[in-house]
């Protein structure tokens, strides 16, 4: 029988749009998240957090708090274990102060009490003393001789010495001579750029119920994107076995990164332990961002030669990512991402991992590498403005393609940067005429996309119908992809499977959702399991026939003998075998467990045009085209939405969102008041188009989407604001008052 | 917390008067439970005014004006096709606050006393000249609406007072107002400027002449001189600029998270001119 399934053409389901099998529930309300559970007997639980940036915690008084009526227990750093290093003493000393709170909402203590209002209520009453230490929460301040010191010894040893403390991670990379190359450039542009932190934005606060006994057995209910990842955290920190302890990934109202670390769960399970009952923790707005994730803000260099023909001769950059109080902001990342569009044969990139009194940066959608694209797409803008050249063509002329030499080191197996350069030359789009005040953009982007630890199980019922248990949580419709490669596989229609996101104690480790790693990843394993599953199908076929197994093949969900030679047989349709499964051998289940490491790389271009109100600095993105490499798109319609949501999410990002800090270093914007996120009506119709290059690593030649629609529109936004606006823009976000003041310096310069 | 629903506002203001600690009428709720949410102001006492009869109504007085009860919302405003008419630029006000859903329970006096500097329908309404009827254990008095915030979260209202109407002059003929306010995205935003401007013209000659501006200082600032630098004339580019450089000279605004002292100040500018140029269109009977 034919095993391999592999194919890039002649879907029957793969590649059709049917209605996502959540649709129901999360439209009428039935889909739980994670605030939606309940137990008997369950506390609620609050937490006490910093009101300053940084400081020393002299005391914490809980008494008043524990005497109050209502409340079951108060944990602070005391009831976590000790002794942990590395990444889990990081996420540990952000759950939960330690000798210093670290930044304007750090968690210092927490209760649980028997209801939300008490448990708050409680929270005041805890009294902490400070002691209030000099603060940063400016990369470049904090780069500074001077800068006060965040955390002593944080610095891994990449960091070059004589550098300052902040500095814990340093990044190099690049081949050639990039001055020989910028000698031969007819114009090379230098410029500064500068982005603020921004949050992923997720309509759903994190939540979650936990349950610890004494006995170290304990039971979790959270949103998230990995709940292996959680369980893992969460045993470390609480200092109980792994197994021991079962964790439910809730439905997910958005993570886009956010959810892929741990804030609260471990708070709400050292809660139950002491008190002995349930809890609840929900973080408010407020809390998400103060406490939470946000993404890194940048101060960036970048340096690009250019011959009058558009050739790039050469680029160099520096990218310094502030990343809270905490090592871990993606330097490489951002610097790996960079230049990867282009084909250069001089080039060099610098990364800077640096802390601050902030929270801990987390992913936001291909962490660290819209940035980068907006300082290096924009240099490029620059450049063609400059040279008088077609920004499509001169992207084109420099692509990276298969063979090429990527900036960071590998060759490029096969990409499709020069497809979605082509698609969106060729798009009415780029061709269709500009009303007077308007700009267009152009802007390219990469990620790399993941593979990672995956266990898929599938079942089969005695009606044929088809159970497939996913480790991923859903975060873009994942199911309804899975459910589509299943089906391809078993021939079944698509309603005929269910495809659920099983806990921790029913799968293998599943990495979490991240890198734009479920459809291929988990679709991978799904269509492996299917295939396992079919291959026992065709072997009870075989052994009722009395024929050997490899003369039986699989189609269109029917055994089939494979030829005249194999015997005369009517073919065996999968109910037919699975109704009489456990007389002829017992159930029938496929599984797959592995660690893919073939994710296809995927690259976009996004077309933008922007207006200006020249009175105002308002700007309205007016028209917008998302033109990426989606590999295989399995439903194309969620894949449309991925495309979608990333430029919206992009549009936020250059042009108002942003964290803003007081002089105090406190957050002065911890709600989406202030915090400028679109709405509806700041959004255009956001046209895609979906190009295929098939990843020769994924069966059905899918790759991820998830990431590379928001690393183009940073920079394409930006240069369609620059040309509407007729001035430069090299800082974000764009809003009003920094459009008028760019326009007023160009005219006083 | 105590939570009162009176049946009459005699009965409202006895409660109020004889209330400890902080009181608050309930209208709409979308100031008062959004502060009680977020711990900035938790109430002893709260009097919901809603089930009083005659608070959700919108009335032609004997004069030909409006009058608006104190549950009136927002949606009710812009559904009321002849108030609509009258007093576009005050009903356009009220409109531009939050969301439909907000829309559905957000009240102009809600919006006036809860007293914030960007209040979206005060400029609007004291551009218009509207009045309110203060009741309190002493009986009723008409405040002119400006009268009623006197810095940011106070009102000029004494222990045991409250609105009970709200009254719009008569439109009157050849007259039009407008409101516009300057925010960063298309809605769900805090005016970073406000202005209203309310004219009446004769031909082409304006002939009265009112411009209030919201967010550029602790209360909402009426720029008498506006009526000094408009009647008289047409509103040429002359008078435009005129009206622009009183908006900017009258502001005495903050730098903060929404926005800068220059911004705000040159945005000023921007929407005297722009709302002038609605209300002057709508005066003359033209469509804007
Ligand atoms: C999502 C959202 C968006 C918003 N957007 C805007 C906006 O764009 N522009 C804007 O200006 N505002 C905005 N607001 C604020 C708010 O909606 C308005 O101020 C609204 O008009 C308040 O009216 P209310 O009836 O809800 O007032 P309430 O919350 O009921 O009351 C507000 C204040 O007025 C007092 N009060 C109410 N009635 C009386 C009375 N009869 N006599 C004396 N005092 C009284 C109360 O004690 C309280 O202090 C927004 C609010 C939300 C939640």
């Amino acid at each position: 029988m034919a095993l391999d399934s592999s194919k890039t053409t002649g879907f029957k389901y793969v590649g059709t749009r049917p209605d996502r099998p959540d649709g129901l529930d999360k439209v009428t309300g039935r889909a739980k998240f994670g605030a939606d559970a309940y137990a008997p007997g369950m506390l609620h639980a609050a937490i006490k957090r910093s009101p300053h940036a940084h400081a020393r915690i002299v005391k914490i008084d809980t008494s008043k708090a524990e005497a109050m009526e209502g409340v079951k227990a108060v944990v602070t750093r005391a009831d976590f274990a000790t002794g942990i290093e590395g990444e889990f003493g990081n996420i540990l000393e952000n759950v939960m102060a330690g000798e210093k709170a670290l930044y304007d909402g750090h968690a210092v203590a927490a209760v649980a009490a028997t209801s939300a209002l008490i448990a708050r209520d409680a929270v005041k009453a805890i009294e902490v003393e400070y002691e209030i230490l000099p603060h940063v929460t400016d990369v470049d301040a904090a780069m500074q001789a001077g800068a006060p010191v965040i955390r002593e010894g944080a610095a891994d040893s990449s960091v070059p010495e004589g550098l300052h403390p902040n500095i814990v991670r340093y990044y190099e990379s690049g081949h050639g001579d990039v001055e020989a190359g910028f000698a031969e450039a007819d114009l090379v542009i230098e410029d500064h750029f500068l982005t603020e932190a921004t949050h992923q934005g997720y309509i759903e606060p994190h939540a979650c119920l936990g349950t610890l006994g004494t006995d170290g057995k304990g039971e979790l209910w959270c949103c998230t994107q990995g709940h292996w990842y959680v369980q893992k955290v969460c045993a470390a920190l609480l200092d109980v076995e792994t197994s021991q302890l079962r964790v439910t990934a809730s439905e997910i109202g958005g993570g886009f990164g956010g959810k892929t670390t741990v804030f609260i769960e471990p708070v709400a399970l050292a809660l139950s332990r002491k008190a002995n009952r349930p809890v609840k923790l929900v973080m408010t707005r407020a809390e998400v961002f103060k406490a939470s994730g946000p993404t890194s803000s940048t101060s960036m260099d970048v340096r690009i030669g250019m011959k009058k023909d558009g050739t790039i001769t050469a680029a160099q950059g520096t990218f310094r990512l502030q990343g809270g109080a905490f090592p871990g902001a993606p330097c490489e990342m951002t610097a790996m991402c960079a230049f990867a569009p282009y084909d250069l044969k001089h080039v060099h990139q610098v990364g800077y991992d640096v802390m601050t009194n902030r929270p801990k940066q987390a992913a936001y959608r291909a962490p660290g590498s819209p940035m980068a694209a907006f300082a290096v797409e924009s240099v490029i803008d620059e450049l063609c403005n400059k040279l008088g050249l077609d920004p499509i063509d001169t992207r084109l002329k420099n692509a990276s393609r298969e063979g090429t030499r990527a900036s960071f080191g590998p060759k490029w197996p096969r990409i499709g940067l020069v497809e979605t350069l082509e698609a969106a030359k060729a798009h009415p789009h780029y061709s269709a005429p500009l009303k007077p005040g308007q700009g267009r953009g152009i802007s390219c982007g990469f990620w790399f996309n993941h593979g990672g630890e995956t266990a898929v199980s599938l079942a089969l019922s005695e009606d044929g119908s088809a159970q497939v248990a996913v480790g991923t949580p859903d975060i873009g419709g994942s199911r309804a992809s899975m459910a589509l490669m299943a089906a391809e596989v078993l021939g079944i229609p698509y309603e005929d499977i269910r495809v659920t996101i099983a806990d921790t104690a029913t799968l293998g480790y599943n990495e979490i959702s991240h890198g734009s790693r479920v459809t291929y990843a988990s679709g991978l394993a799904t269509i492996k399991a299917a295939e396992d599953a079919v291959q026992k199908l065709c072997a009870r076929a075989a052994a009722k026939w009395g024929i050997p197994e490899d003369a039986v093949y699989w189609e269109d969900g029917y055994a089939k003998p494979s030829g005249p030679n194999a015997g005369e047989f009517e073919p065996l349709h999968i109910g037919d075998i699975t109704a009489t499964m456990g007389a002829t051998g017992g159930p029938i289940c496929g599984h797959f467990e592995a660690t893919p490491e073939g994710a296809g790389v995927s690259f976009a271009t996004h077309i933008v045009d922007a207006e200006v109100d020249p009175e105002t600095g308002k700007t309205s993105v007016v028209r917008y085209t998302v033109v990426q490499d989606a590999g295989k798109a399995v439903h194309p319609t969620y894949v449309e939405g991925q495309f979608q949501g990333g430029a919206a999410q992009g549009i936020g990002w250059a042009l108002n969102e942003e964290y803003i800090y007081g002089e105090d270093g406190r957050l002065q914007n911890a709600g989406f008041l202030d915090y400028r996120i679109p709405v509806a009506s700041d959004l255009p119709m956001i046209d895609t188009v979906i190009v295929e290059v098939p990843n020769p690593g994924h069966p059905f030649g899918v790759r991820g989407v998830g990431e590379t629609s928001i690393c183009p529109p940073l920079a394409a936004i930006a240069n369609a604001v620059s040309a509407a606006a007729g001035v430069r823009m090299r800082q974000l976000p764009m809003r009003p008052s920094r459009i008028l003041e760019a326009l007023e310096s160009a005219v006083d310069g | 917390m105590k939570y009162y629903k009176p049946a009459t506002f005699e009965e409202a203001v006895a409660l109020a008067a004889g209330a400890d600690g902080v009181t608050r009428i309930l209208a709409g709720g979308t100031d008062v439970l959004v502060q009680l949410r977020s711990d900035i102001v938790t109430p002893d006492t709260l009097i919901d005014i809603k089930a009083i009869p005659g608070t959700h109504d919108i009335t032609r007085t004997g004069a030909g004006g409006w009058r608006l009860g104190v549950a009136v919302t927002g949606a009710e405003m812009s559904e009321h096709a002849e108030l609509v008419r009258d007093w576009p630029g005050v009903v356009e006000a009220m409109d531009l606050i939050g969301s439909t859903q907000v829309q559905g329970r957000a009240t102009p006096v809600g919006n006036l006393c809860n007293a914030s500097p960007a209040a979206d329908s005060v400029p609007a309404m004291i551009a218009a000249g509207a009045v309110a009827t203060v009741t309190g254990p002493d009986g009723s008095r008409e405040v002119a609406v400006e009268e009623i915030p006197v810095s940011p979260g106070k009102t000029s209202l004494a222990k045991g007072e409250m609105i009970t109407a709200l009254t719009l002059p008569p439109r009157g003929e050849n007259g039009g107002d407008a409101y516009l306010r300057f925010i960063p995205r298309t809605e769900m935003d805090i005016a970073v400027v406000g202005c209203g401007v309310n004219l009446r013209v004769k031909g082409d000659v304006i002939t009265e002449a009112h411009m209030v501006l919201g967010a550029v200082a602790p209360t909402a600032v009426v720029v008498h001189a506006a009526a000094d630098a408009l009647v008289g004339r047409t509103l040429d580019d002359d008078a435009l600029q005129a009206l622009a450089d009183l908006a900017e000279a009258s502001c005495n605004p903050i730098d903060d998270k929404r926005g800068t002292i220059k911004f705000r100040t040159h945005t000023a500018g921007v929407l005297a001119r722009r709302a002038a140029q609605i209300a002057y269109t709508r005066a003359k009977g033209d469509q804007a």
